[in-house]
Order: C-alpha cells, then sequence, then structure tokens
C-alpha cells in the first residue's frame, strides 16, 4: 500500500523524487511506426475497451443512485441560510409586528420594496399594501437589518421561480401562518436582534392613549 | 392470390411503420434510463410510473412544437431532409425477416414484407442513401456548423459503407445466397456465422456504430462546439423524424447482425423466435452501453481505423476465406 503523505507532503510544491506527485500515465508517447504499431496491438489485445464498459455495467447493477427528485425530495440547507423574506408575528398572540414605519421601504437600495399604510378603524397605522419585487431583490439583508420590530426576515425558501420576469411576493405570502405563529413551530434565533421569549407581556399592542 | 398478397402487404407494412416507431420512442426512454444508471442516476422519472409516460410527453411535444423555418435555408430540401433518413430506414426494413414465418388460421405469414433475392444488398444500398438525410439536411441549413456536421458525417458513412461490405463479402461467400432468409437458414445445420467469421462480425459490429452514428464514431454531432450538428436548425416533428431515423436504424442493424451472425431465428420455432429478440435486444443494449462507456473518438482517429485498420482486416478476411472455400 502506498504510503499515506503527510500535511508537509502536500505543501511541497516540489515536483521530484520522493514527493507525492506522480506521473498517471508514464509510458512515453512512440516516436517510430513500428513502436505505433505495438502500442496499437497491445492495447486492442489487452481488450482496454472492455474495462470501461465494466466499470459501467457494474455500476448499474450496484444500482447507488446518488441523485435527489428535487422537488420532492429537498437538501437540506444551512440553518442560517437567508433567502426570500417572510414576515413574522408575535409568538404568543399572533399579532403582526410590522407597523408599517417604512424603513425597509426607505432603505432597500434596489428599490424593490413597495408598501402602502391607511390608518385603520382603531386609528392606528395599518398596512394596506405590501410587496417585494424579488427579481430585482438582491438579498442584501438591509431591510431585515432596519426593520425595528423585527418583522421583516430571511427564511429558507429559496426557490423564486415564476412565470413572469418581474414577480412580487405579496404581504400575505410571506406573512407566517397564524397558527405556527401560535403553536411556536416558527424557528428564530436566540441572541442579538431576535426577540426574547413572552414578549406579548412587554409588547402589547400599543395603547395609543394612556 | 393477388388481392390477399396485396393486403397481406400492407398489413405488414403498417405494422412494421407502427412498431418501429413506437420502439423508436420506447427506445428513447431506455436509453435515458440505461444511461442513467450507468451514471448512478434515475433518468426520467416525473411523466407517469417511474417515468413511462416520459416517451407520450415527447410525442406530443414533438409534434405540437411549431415548425421552424430559418429565413436563409434552401427550404424544399430543408424540409425534405428528415424524411429521407426516417423513410430510409424503414425501406431498409422491408428485406429484413423480422420472425420465422408462423400460421393462423391455416394462413402462412411469412414476417418480411418482400423476400428478394438481393436482400442484404438492398438493405445496406436503402441505409446507405439514408446518409441523404443528414448531409442535404445539414447543406441547406445556411448553418456553417451543420454543414461541418454534415461533411463529417458524410465522410464517416461512406469510409464505413467500404468495411460494411467487405466484412460481410466473407460470409456471403460461404452462404452464397444474398437473401437474409438464405444467410439464416445456413446456420440452422451448422454453428452461428460468428464461429466461421469472428472478424467479419467484430468488423461488421463496429461499423454499426458508424452506421448508425452511434457514440464511439458519433461525429455527426458537434460536441466541441456543444450543438448538435446538422440537427441544429431542425425543430418539432422534423427533428423528430431524424431522430426515429436513427433509432429505427438502430433497430434494423440489430436484426441484421443478429440475423447474420448469430443463428437469426435458427430452425423457425417459438424458441427461436423469442431468442432473436433476446439477440437484438442485447445488440440494441450494447449500443446504449457503449454510449455510456467509452469516449468519442477524433475524425482523424476515426479514419485511421478505417482505412489503415478494419479495412485490410476485412480484405484479409475475404481473401483467408478465399482460400479456406477454394481448398
Ligand atoms: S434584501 Fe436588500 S434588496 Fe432585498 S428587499 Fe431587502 S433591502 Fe431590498
Ligand atoms: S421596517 Fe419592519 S416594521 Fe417597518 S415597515 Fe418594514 S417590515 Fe414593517
Amino acid at each position: 500500500m502506498r504510503k499515506l503523505p503527510s500535511l508537509q507532503d502536500f505543501k511541497d510544491r516540489n515536483v521530484a523524487e520522493g514527493s507525492s506527485y506522480y506521473n498517471i500515465d508514464g509510458e512515453a508517447y512512440p516516436e517510430t511506426g513500428w513502436a505505433q504499431f505495438k502500442q496499437v496491438v497491445t492495447r486492442t489485445f489487452r481488450l482496454e475497451l472492455f474495462v470501461g464498459l465494466w466499470v459501467v455495467l457494474r455500476e448499474m447493477f450496484k444500482f447507488n443512485i446518488h441523485t435527489v427528485q428535487y422537488p420532492a425530495e429537498k437538501l437540506p440547507i444551512g440553518p442560517r441560510y437567508r433567502a426570500v423574506h417572510e414576515m413574522q408575528r408575535l409568538w404568543e398572540s399572533g399579532t403582526e409586528r410590522c407597523i408599517g414605519c417604512g424603513l425597509c421601504e426607505k432603505i432597500c437600495i434596489s428599490d424593490c420594496i413597495r408598501m402602502d399604510t391607511k390608518i385603520d378603524e382603531n386609528s392606528r397605522k395599518a398596512v394596506t399594501e405590501y410587496t417585494i419585487n424579488l427579481g430585482r431583490c438582491i438579498f442584501c439583508g438591509y431591510c431585515a437589518e432596519v426593520c425595528p420590530e423585527l418583522a421583516i426576515v430571511h427564511g429558507g425558501r429559496y426557490e423564486n421561480v415564476s412565470e413572469q420576469r418581474a414577480h412580487y411576493i405579496g404581504f400575505e405570502d410571506m406573512l407566517t401562518p397564524l397558527d405556527m405563529a401560535i403553536s411556536g413551530k416558527v424557528a428564530e434565533y436566540p441572541g442579538f436582534g431576535a426577540v426574547t421569549p413572552h414578549e406579548d407581556e412587554r409588547v402589547k399592542v400599543t395603547p395609543l392613549a394612556y | 392470390m393477388e388481392t390477399s398478397y396485396l393486403i397481406e402487404t400492407i398489413i405488414k407494412i403498417v405494422t412494421i411503420l407502427l412498431v418501429f416507431s413506437a420502439l423508436a420512442g420506447l427506445g428513447t426512454y431506455f436509453e435515458r434510463k440505461v444511461l442513467a444508471f450507468m451514471q448512478r442516476r434515475l433518468g426520467p422519472m416525473m411523466v407517469g410510473p417511474y417515468g413511462l409516460a416520459q416517451v407520450a410527453a415527447d410525442g406530443i411535444k414533438l409534434f405540437t412544437k411549431e415548425d421552424i423555418i430559418p429565413t436563409n435555408v434552401v427550404a424544399r430540401i430543408f424540409k425534405i431532409a428528415p424524411v429521407i433518413t426516417a423513410a430510409t430506414a424503414f425501406m431498409a426494413a422491408a428485406a429484413i425477416p423480422f420472425m420465422p414465418s408462423f400460421t393462423i388460421g391455416g394462413y402462412t405469414v411469412n414476417p418480411i414484407v418482400s423476400d428478394i433475392n438481393v436482400g442484404i444488398l438492398y438493405v445496406l444500398g436503402v441505409m446507405a442513401v439514408g446518409l441523404y438525410g443528414p448531409l442535404l439536411g445539414g447543406m441547406a441549413s445556411a448553418n456553417k456548423f451543420s454543414l461541418l456536421s454534415a461533411a463529417r458525417g458524410a465522410a464517416v458513412f461512406i469510409s464505413y459503407e467500404v468495411i460494411t461490405g467487405l466484412s460481410l463479402l466473407a460470409p456471403l461467400m460461404m452462404v452464397g445466397s444474398l437473401s437474409l432468409i438464405d444467410l439464416n437458414n445456413f446456420q440452422i445445420e451448422g454453428q452461428w456465422m460468428a464461429v466461421y467469421q469472428p472478424v467479419a462480425f467484430v468488423l461488421f459490429w463496429i461499423a454499426g456504430f458508424a452506421e448508425t452514428g452511434r457514440t464511439p464514431f458519433h461525429l455527426v454531432a458537434n460536441d466541441h462546439e456543444i450543438i448538435d450538428g446538422f440537427g441544429t436548425e431542425y425543430s418539432g416533428m422534423r427533428w423528430g423524424l431524424f431522430f426515429i431515423g436513427e433509432y429505427a436504424n438502430m433497430f434494423f442493424y440489430s436484426f441484421l447482425l443478429a440475423i447474420i451472425f448469430l443463428g437469426g431465428f435458427g430452425d423457425g420455432s417459438v424458441f427461436g423466435a423469442f431468442a432473436l429478440l433476446g439477440k437484438v435486444a442485447f445488440f440494441f443494449f450494447f449500443f446504449l452501453w457503449t454510449r455510456a462507456a467509452w469516449p468519442d473518438v477524433r475524425p482523424d482517429q476515426l479514419m485511421w481505423l478505417c482505412w489503415k485498420v478494419l479495412m485490410p482486416l476485412a480484405v484479409i478476411n475475404i481473401v483467408i476465406t478465399g482460400f479456406v472455400l477454394m481448398f
């Protein structure tokens, strides 16, 4: 068996005797016509072509398939992957976190967030329109960075295929489903910039008048 | 006799057309599956169970696609070229016995459209005419890459016609007939022709890859320019006809190999019929197998192989056979 090379061997770029570099095919090219002829004949009768045939046939019978049937099966992505946006809710009450402040629209460097707000029946600011043109978004993460309420975050959905070149995702598509929010199935990362548990006790729907 | 003969022949022709068009479709499915398994993939899986309906999906796609005739092409020749490929492939089938003859309701059916006495000559001749499909298609396409591919394809086809013809001469000298039925019957008493003529068998087999344009000799496609070769400008069913022609040719060539060299359908029993199908299936599988295993050779290597190796071998084989037959 060949001695396994140490790290030192790998760092040695000096192609010399004893290093871990070796020629794959040591045979020199034949130079005379006779040598060429001999090479052809030996290669033919050594049945080199059948080696390749055997290898693929063996792989076929082993049936050791390495593919993932993509839309049905998906490879797990890294837990900190940051892809298509999500709109979070509060954990216990399920109230939308977005307060319609418009900071994300302002900071978006590719101008792809479009939002509109109104004063609703309780005299509170409510979001009426909110779309992100994912065709233009460069996933810089500024919107998530600037959001004071930790409402807009980047999620793990990475498929942005659409029939339209400029395709939008609306507020409802991004919004965490209510049941998921209340049952606590939404994963958020602890630490700086994350909501703390029992946030509800502190962040009730803010009263307008005390 | 006349009417019944006419009806029988028409039924045979229609059957062959339908069966082999369908087989060409199924052939693409098997090709994808076999190649996939050999490369540790699954192949088509989406349409139908195990992707079986993929063939139908491809058919629908080919038939409904827009038939584009690009601006600068020579339209008439461009349109007729794919028909030449498909038509000659099926015309060649007229002299191939696909099964031993059998009897239904007291009526004996010979599953060959016409047992002409120059059968094999006719088959090879018509297959050779199939060259005009790619050649004219490539030349009429107003695309230099199509033209290059057509020229390369023509060089390969014409060179390997020589090998096909010469390698067949020796078996034909032994049998003394050009009819494929006679060739088959010759092997009933004695051994398979491949035992008497192993060199001719291997040469004819190798030439088959060039005749059908399959992988080690797949020079009709421009792999180096990553485009398809003479079919680049074609779309829809016109391209599909090229495809059907190629696959039908593969099947017919497999039949030829099995009938001439591997005993054909033997003495005509049911077992013989199934043995023939098995042999054909093996040769067809081998076409796919080599595609997964071997790289394409360079055009100059292909010519070198043809003129400097295979042709001398074929000639030597003929001379030796001649001497053995004489003494
Ligand atoms: S990630 Fe960047 S580009 Fe995308 S919406 Fe947020 S701020 Fe705009
Ligand atoms: S920055 Fe946050 S809270 Fe403000 S509008 Fe955007 S998503 Fe809503």
